[in-house]
């Protein structure tokens, strides 16, 4: 009896423990689903390379390369400010910081993940908005710039953290032998430290470009939602969160509209899964 | 010549810019909203319905829809989570279906939220026919808040030490029992600090329930698990953004309840595996 | 260079247990036994039998088999992913293959090296494995703990506070505990993996003095890297060497005259 009763419970945490594959495949299926569907009206190549984003005109215009370079754009001004301010506090919380701060530095960085976005977003509208029109004489201070430093934010935290574990995780004797030869710390962490957690920085940092890329609502709130090709960082842009999330409530089910705003959710789908599984790769590497 | 010295004060130096960089504005945010939302804060802004088209009145049925959303996710997503973490950290065996599970749980952390908006419109709303309703939101939520849940339970889980398992499995005890009687007991901070963050998670997103559940404006309760709902993050961004003249105070208001609901859990949740580590016996 | 004192202890010793075991046959018959774990060739060919109520002491340097060994009799090998094993093991008639590892494990209950008390109460640490077993009955609960407290010269520092974390005995008191523990769910053997390595000499005695007289009821196997202990207690003593039984033979035999003169150098502290 209790034999039996061991089974059933076993076999259902099984299950539970294949939900996870189970999950990724359903989500990706009815993706698939529901955006494959654009295919009918527009070419895989129109839609991911058309310059022209008039999803309600007649006809409809579907293509999102606007949208794309819009979430480039964001993206990499995110990436360029994220990635050294991440990577360096990473160091000083990981090396420097004495063990009391390194605790409060810790948890400041965990309050920050903490923010939902659309806080973020609400603060970046009222401070950063105002401040960007301002330095720069802009018409309007919804700008791709305004949008890099706000996501920025988000991004810290994630590479914060994992860049810290991965410097943590380098091999004590790695540093005292470099302490041994006379290198000074600076050195050290320089010439042994970086180098042998490259893998794991290098995750960090791809993940947090992860976290970027699909941030929809701060984005959303502070870039000005304009689907023009973009031509400067200090022009309104539109990326292709932002676009699914303002639009999806005016698409009616089933239309070329919704299709579409499905596409652009495979496209997004598939992106995050390679940033995702290349990471994984790296963080693993140095396991081995 | 380079001073080695000198070079190391200024790459310190630097180092604890960057650090300034991100904890400045951190509390930066953190105090303008308290300052500017406390203001706004009474009795009647947390009870009281929204009125004249939410340039006045309360916040109430947000709160409520909030709660009502994280108490489903929740409902949902940790007896899944918690035996999936039981899979991976007491059965699964060291091949290519535990990679493929770990494999799973990284992409499922790291799908964007608004395609968990877009997934939970395909699956819940329209080919399951619940409707654009508190249940399909509270579905989408607590799949995005499994990898979390799962994550952390499973740290808890292998946490236990394994000469426990070792010793109540000698005493002839089955695996099960092992499992239920020492392991469990012994991870459940860390699996309430795992739900309490999922639960913080599913409190402030907005994307996953844009198209899911989110009422723009409902100035009444949900009565069942099928009606609409507000909640707490989308009224921010509608009054953010769709509804003109907004008085600041109440947006500032807003902003605070919701910080205070997210970061409180979060709050707990670090209490809770301070004390768990302090009190550890092994 | 024979220690006259050590040798007229081991002499006396010798005789106490001739008086004390009673030959009821054999409990372990192990035949051509090898174990791997992944790659690494753990037990090589290792045939030998067990006796009822015997105290049988294993020695031998570290990673030398004799853990992997003691741990294959309650099949504690089994939880490693890479663990392969080959041969024959028959308690009493049964392989132990073909005995459920559950009710194996009640039969052959186990003392591990450090005290590992259970995070429950001193009550509960004895009273789980019974309590897992099925039984309910609060008295009938009792009744064991007290009976298995006694049997392992716990009770009397114990019992006004049965309640407590167990966590809050001394080591000694811990390891007695788990002593207490094993017993409480009336195995045949009791395999020991060297049950004294954290332990001062005072507690260290108390636990021999134990096992010493738990081998009337029990078989008891003692795996210990103390190999003084091993002459000690033990009635017969097998010497474990890169995965090899090197020779096993009675404890006063092995010690003053062992056959393999690897033997004689482990003892004499060569490869210590």
């Amino acid at each position: 009896m209790q034999k039996i009763k061991e089974f059933i419970i076993e076999k259902f945490i099984f299950i539970c423990g294949i939900a996870s594959i189970f999950f990724v495949v359903l989500i990706f299926l009815f993706l698939l689903k529901e955006g494959l569907a654009v295919f009918k009206f527009v070419k895989p190549l129109e839609f991911l390379l058309g310059k022209n984003w008039y999803p309600i005109s007649e006809p409809a215009q579907l293509g999102i390369l606007p949208l794309v370079l819009g979430s480039l754009l964001v993206t990499l001004g995110a990436a360029v400010i994220s990635i050294p301010i991440g990577v360096g506090c990473a160091i000083y919380i990981a090396e420097i910081a004495p063990l009391k701060i390194k605790e409060t530095l810790k948890a400041g960085i965990e309050l920050l993940a903490a923010i939902p976005s659309v806080v973020l977003g609400f603060i970046g509208m009222v401070t950063l908005v105002p401040l960007v029109k301002n330095i720069f004489h802009l018409p309007t201070g919804l700008t791709a710039l305004s949008g890099s430093i706000m996501l920025a934010f988000m991004a810290m935290p994630t590479i914060v953290s994992i860049a810290e574990d991965a410097l943590y995780s380098v091999p004590k004797n790695y540093k005292e032998g470099a302490f041994a030869l006379g290198a000074t710390h600076w050195q050290t962490i320089w010439r042994v430290m970086l180098p042998a957690a490259s893998s794991g920085i290098l995750a960090a940092v791809m993940l947090g470009i992860g976290r970027v890329i699909g941030e929809t609502m701060a984005v959303m709130m502070i870039t000005g939602n304009a689907a023009i090709m973009p031509n400067s960082i200090l022009s309104p842009v539109r990326t292709l969160t932002a676009t699914i999330a303002a639009e999806m409530g005016e698409a009616v089910v089933g239309s070329e509209h919704y299709f579409a705003l499905f596409a652009i959710g495979i496209v997004l789908f598939v992106i995050s899964f390679i940033i995702n599984v290349t990471a994984d790769l790296f963080l693993h590497k140095d396991q081995k | 010549m380079r001073n080695p010295y000198r070079s190391q004060k200024i790459a310190f130096f630097f180092l604890f810019l960057a650090t300034l960089l991100i904890v400045v504005p951190v509390g930066l945010i953190v105090i303008v909203i308290i300052q500017k939302g406390l203001p706004a804060i009474s009795w009647q802004f947390l009870s009281d319905i929204p009125r004249q088209g939410m340039r006045s009145g309360g916040i109430f049925p947000a709160i409520i829809g909030t709660l009502y959303l994280v108490s489903g996710a929740i409902i949902f997503a940790l007896p899944i989570g918690l035996l999936a973490a039981i899979y991976l950290s007491e059965y699964s065996k060291d091949n290519l279906l535990t990679r493929i599970i770990k494999l799973a749980i990284v992409n499922l952390a790291g799908v964007p939220s608004v395609v968990y908006g877009l997934f939970g419109l395909a699956l819940f709303v329209v080919f399951l026919k619940f409707g654009v309703s508190i249940l399909s939101g509270s579905l989408t939520l607590g799949i995005m808040i499994l990898p979390v849940i799962i994550t952390t339970s499973r740290e808890a889980l292998e946490s236990v030490p394994q000469s426990f398992r070792e010793v109540s499995l000698s005493l002839g005890a089955s695996k099960w029992q092992t499992i239920r009687h020492i392991v469990l007991p012994n991870a459940i901070p860390g699996i309430l600090t795992g739900t309490i963050l999922g639960l913080g998670r599913a409190a402030g997103e907005t994307a996953p329930i844009l198209f899911t559940v989110a009422a723009f404006y409902l100035p009444q309760l949900p009565k069942s698990i099928f009606d609409q709902a507000m909640a707490l993050p989308y009224h921010l961004y509608v009054i953010s953004t769709q509804v003109p003249n907004v008085d600041e105070k109440i947006r500032y208001g807003t902003a605070l309840v919701l910080l205070t609901l997210v970061l409180f859990m979060n709050l707990v949740a670090i209490v809770i595996r301070y004390k768990f580590r302090k009190k550890k016996k092994w | 260079m024979v220690n006259p004192v050590r040798n007229n202890k081991l002499a006396e010793n010798a005789k106490m247990k001739d008086k004390n075991t009673i030959s009821n046959g054999v409990k372990f018959a192990i035949k051509n036994l090898d174990i791997w774990f992944g790659t690494i060739h753990a037990l090589k060919q290792v045939s030998m039998e067990i006796e009822a109520n015997e105290i049988l002491g294993a020695i031998g340097p570290s990673s030398s088999g004799k853990t992997t060994f003691l741990r294959m009799l309650n099949r504690l090998n089994d939880l490693s992913p890479n663990f392969r094993m080959n041969g024959e093991v028959k308690l009493e008639n049964d392989n132990i293959k073909n005995i459920d590892a559950q009710f194996l494990r009640k039969r052959v209950g186990m003392v591990f090296a450090l005290p590992l008390s259970l995070p429950l109460s001193i009550f509960d640490n004895v009273a789980y494995g019974v309590k897992m077993h099925g039984v309910k009955n609060k008295k009938l609960l009792q009744n064991k703990v007290e009976e298995s407290l006694k049997e392992a010269y716990l009770w009397d520092e114990v019992k006004d506070r049965l309640n407590e974390s167990a966590f809050k005995l001394s080591g000694g008191q811990q390891q007695r505990l788990c002593i207490a523990r094993t017993l409480a769910v009336s195995p045949e053997v009791i395999l020991f993996d060297e049950p004294c390595s954290g332990l001062d000499p005072i507690s260290t005695a108390k636990v021999e003095d134990a096992m010493v007289k738990l081998k009337q009821k029990y078989t008891i196997v003692l795996v210990t890297n103390n190999v003084k202990q091993a002459a000690r207690v033990s009635d017969r003593t097998a010497f474990f060497l890169n995965g090899e039984l090197i020779e096993l033979d009675k404890t006063e035999l092995i010690f003053t005259g062992p056959k393999d003169k690897r033997t004689d150098g482990y003892i004499r502290g060569k490869f210590g």
